[in-house]
């Protein structure tokens, strides 16, 4: 299967296509002695002190190739990530590619090459895989499913239920350009700072739990973005998120996007930053720690968690002009608006 | 968030809410001002508002939102369209969720017909060239920003020989509206922020009649907070002075003429007809067709079964949208109609009003009916 | 009703130009404003320019509004 090839119902079909698939693709691009043995399982050595920590996720992206990655390269930091934020360190992948007949051999390469190069960049292993393809029209080019196991060290513990009032809310970086570079792809925005904030996290979050700072809980705000994920976390943790318009650091690029879209940051899919919920005496020394990192440059503070109010918005924004609204839940995917 | 710009700085703003309170507390009454267009209620609901205003002014939504007017036949006769094996309907992503008679277009795209969301007509268009074999329909709503974008699709359609490319028309026009709220006497309306982006194309002279003719004070503003801000104090400051007028606040892109290019193209596309809006009913001359010249861009003429149209029952988007109720004293509102589940159009768009209320005031403090 | 944003229009043919805002661009039409001058800033809605924006009267706007912040200035 070469670049200018195109992927045919066979390569899916165990034959002699689908060896040469494996052989000339995706072995050498993730070689290592578990995938080499092209055995039915991966038989892993035996894991590091500390509690396994496994994931999945299903990866549809259109387009597929965009500015700052692609699906591939999205699959695995995506899995990492998930691993990342439990506190875990990601160790083993597996990845299962649902392929459309018909797709372009150039398209499938720079999506298998993503995903190797989000392996490096990670230190993960992809130890197991697989392929299929459907008929043309039954799929939309090509779909990745990806695994991921990885330990929690002995004595993290990493979780909503230590989320307490009080809390300071930091956010990694920048967020909403996943989000506004994919809709702006969609949508004929261009500008060359529209790039995907898509990265793996998890060297970024073991040099923040090293750091010394109490942290209570991370999340990736990747589909519904830090709006949704400031959701989940004030109905697990019982506290309301508030958050301040000022201190959001959205680049303006990504804002730019949003105007002339319709859309709300706040509910951009970032896969690239971390939100945090830290003690708030360590707020300091945990956005020193932040910032001396390559993907936390930009960190900030954005807000803080105060007691529930019965009978008001478990998420509240204190906009720039010192007004004030309730951030919801977001009803149906963000659409692109005139009105 | 928000880059540096002095139209949402919080000193202007600041200064420019304590400004209004000031004139606001020389009112011998409350006044009701409304704001027409939906991109107003969205921005003022965003920003956090309502809360800064002062007491005395009462800030109602009117039917400027083009998703909440357009009546239900309008997204049946959509849907039957786009049930059509050859035609690819095209819409702004506003329409999608809109309920119809028996679905939405986001659930008839489900069902296997090819609906998309274009930003631009002209999006429209380049899927017309894309697909020569398929029938493209765009839905053809709005106000008249909007409208005009339309005439120049049509127009680039005709002069390259695209005769694929349709519309179904479903274009408002902002003055008869105005005319039937001022007349109607259901709410008593102080003054009205106009719509600064309608009044880019129709210009701010189109609305002398609202001074002339009933002595109600108008404003036209643009959309950021220091511009909302600036219209109400005009409107306390017309009302104080009892000299109704139309305030142009917006300059720097409203004209007293507004923009005669937009203004001929849609005069060569369309017409004005009598037309349907929801919740507020039948309204003379208020609507745009397609001029029978060009009956072979009118996707209104291709017969297609609709079914009877079927509004919920109990919904009072019409009260809402003509501002004689607030969102929370309609029965529907959080009770089975709600941004994830809307029954009323109002509920659909992000800047319906019932949807912005639901976003943004539910739980605040300037909630109060 | 009609969200539309200023850009810089930076380049221009017949009908069609690009315009820019902060680092994004986006082709616009320009059928319905051709006296829009590269250089100048345009309305966008909808992928049409519908208007330039008069610098000037922008200007004026935002000494009007200095004007009330100074007023405000509590003694």
């Amino acid at each position: 299967m070469k670049r200018s090839d195109t992927l045919l119902l066979a390569h899916g079909s165990g034959g002699r296509l689908t060896h040469e698939l494996v052989r000339q693709v995706f072995l050498p691009a993730f070689d290592n002695p578990y995938l080499r043995t092209l055995s039915d399982s991966a038989v892993l050595s035996e894991l590091p002190q500390g509690r396994p920590a496994l994931t999945t996720d299903a990866f549809v992206v259109d387009p597929p190739i965009f500015p700052g990655g692609d699906l591939g390269y999205l699959s695995v930091c995506g899995t990492v990530n998930d691993l990342a934020v439990a506190g875990a360190r990601p160790l083993w992948l597996t990845w299962a590619l649902v392929l459309e007949e018909g797709l372009d051999g150039d398209l499938l390469h720079t999506v298998v090459e993503g995903a190797a190069r989000a392996c490096r960049e990670a230190g993960v292993t992809l130890v197991a895989g697989d392929t299929k393809v459907v008929p043309r029209g039954k799929g939309d080019r090509a779909f990745a499913i990806t695994s991921g196991l990885g330990v929690v060290p002995v004595g993290r513990d990493l979780g909503d239920h230590r989320v307490q009032t009080g809390d300071d809310i930091v956010v990694s970086g920048p967020f909403g350009d996943h989000g506004a570079t994919i809709m702006a792809c969609r949508h004929g925005l261009s500008g060359s700072f529209l790039v995907s904030d898509c990265a793996p996290l998890n060297d970024l979050v073991e040099t923040v739990m090293t750091c010394g700072a109490e942290i209570h809980a991370m999340h990736d705000p990747t589909r519904g973005g830090v709006a949704t994920t400031c959701h989940e976390v004030a109905a697990r943790a019982g506290v309301r998120c508030v958050l301040e318009e000022v201190s959001l650091p959205v680049r303006s690029e990504t804002l730019t996007t949003c105007e002339l879209l319709g859309l709300d940051p706040l509910y951009l899919a970032c896969e690239g930053r971390v939100l945090m919920w830290v003690a708030p005496d360590d707020t300091e020394r945990l956005l020193k720690t932040l910032h001396s990192h390559p993907l936390g440059r930009d960190a900030a503070r954005i807000g803080r968690t105060e007691p529930p109010k019965g009978g008001q918005a478990s998420v509240l924004l204190r906009t720039a002009i010192g007004g004030e609204r309730p951030v919801d839940l977001l009803s149906g995917s963000e659409l692109p608006r005139i009105c | 968030m928000k880059p540096s710009d002095a139209f949402s700085d919080r000193a202007t703003v600041e200064a420019l809410v304590s400004r209004a309170r000031e004139q606001a507390s020389r009112l011998d009454r409350p006044v009701t001002f409304m704001e027409v267009c939906g991109t107003h209620t969205h921005a003022i609901a965003a920003a956090g508002l309502r809360r800064l205003l002062p007491q005395k002014v009462r800030l109602i939504s009117g039917p400027g939102c083009p998703v909440c007017v357009t009546p239900v036949d309008y997204l049946d006769r959509a849907e039957a369209l786009a049930a059509l094996p050859d035609v690819i309907v095209c819409t702004f992503g506003d329409l999608v969720r809109v309920p119809s008679s028996c679905g939405s277009l986001e659930q008839a795209r489900a069902r296997g017909c090819d609906v998309r969301i274009v930003y631009s007509p002209r999006d429209a268009l380049a899927i017309a060239r894309e697909h020569p074999s398929k029938r493209i329909v765009f839905l053809a709503v709005g106000f008249e920003t909007t409208l005009p974008t339309v005439a120049a699709a049509l127009a680039e359609a005709e002069s390259e020989g695209i005769a694929t490319f349709q519309i179904l028309p479903g274009g408002k026009l902002i003055e008869p509206p105005l005319r039937a709220l001022v007349t109607d006497g259901d709410v008593q309306i102080d003054g009205f922020l106009l719509p600064g982006h309608v009044s880019v194309i129709i210009g701010s002279n189109a609305y002398t009649f609202l001074a002339e003719e009933f002595r109600v004070p108008g404003a036209v503003v643009g959309f950021t907070p220091a511009d909302i801000l600036l219209g109400v104090s005009e409107l306390v400051q017309q009302v104080l002075e009892r000299a109704p007028r139309v305030a142009n606040l917006y300059t720097r892109v409203v004209r007293p003429e507004g923009n005669r290019h937009a203004q001929e193209l849609i005069a060569r596309f369309f017409e004005p007809v009598d037309t349907r809006w929801r919740g507020l009913g039948e309204i003379p001359g208020s609507g745009l067709g397609v001029r029978a010249t060009w009956a072979h861009r009118d996707a209104s003429t291709i017969e297609v079964a609709v079914p009877e149209p079927r509004e919920p029952g109990g919904c009072r988007c019409g009260e809402v949208l003509k501002g004689v109720i607030e969102p929370p004293q309609c029965p529907l509102f959080d009770r089975g109609c709600t941004p994830d589940a809307p029954l009323g159009a109002c509920m659909v768009s992000s800047e319906g009003t019932c949807a912005a209320w639901y976003r943004h005031e539910r739980f605040g403090a300037g909630a109060a009916a | 009703m009609c969200l539309a944003i200023p850009m810089q229009l930076i380049e221009r043919s017949e009908w069609d130009g690009t315009a820019e805002l902060r680092g994004v661009q986006r082709q616009v039409s320009l059928m319905l404003c051709p006296e829009a001058q590269v250089g100048e800033y345009v309305l966008v809605h909808a992928g049409y320019a519908i208007t330039t924006v008069d610098v000037e009267e922008a200007r004026k706007t935002l000494e009007l509004l200095d004007e009330i912040v100074r007023e405000d200035i509590p003694e």
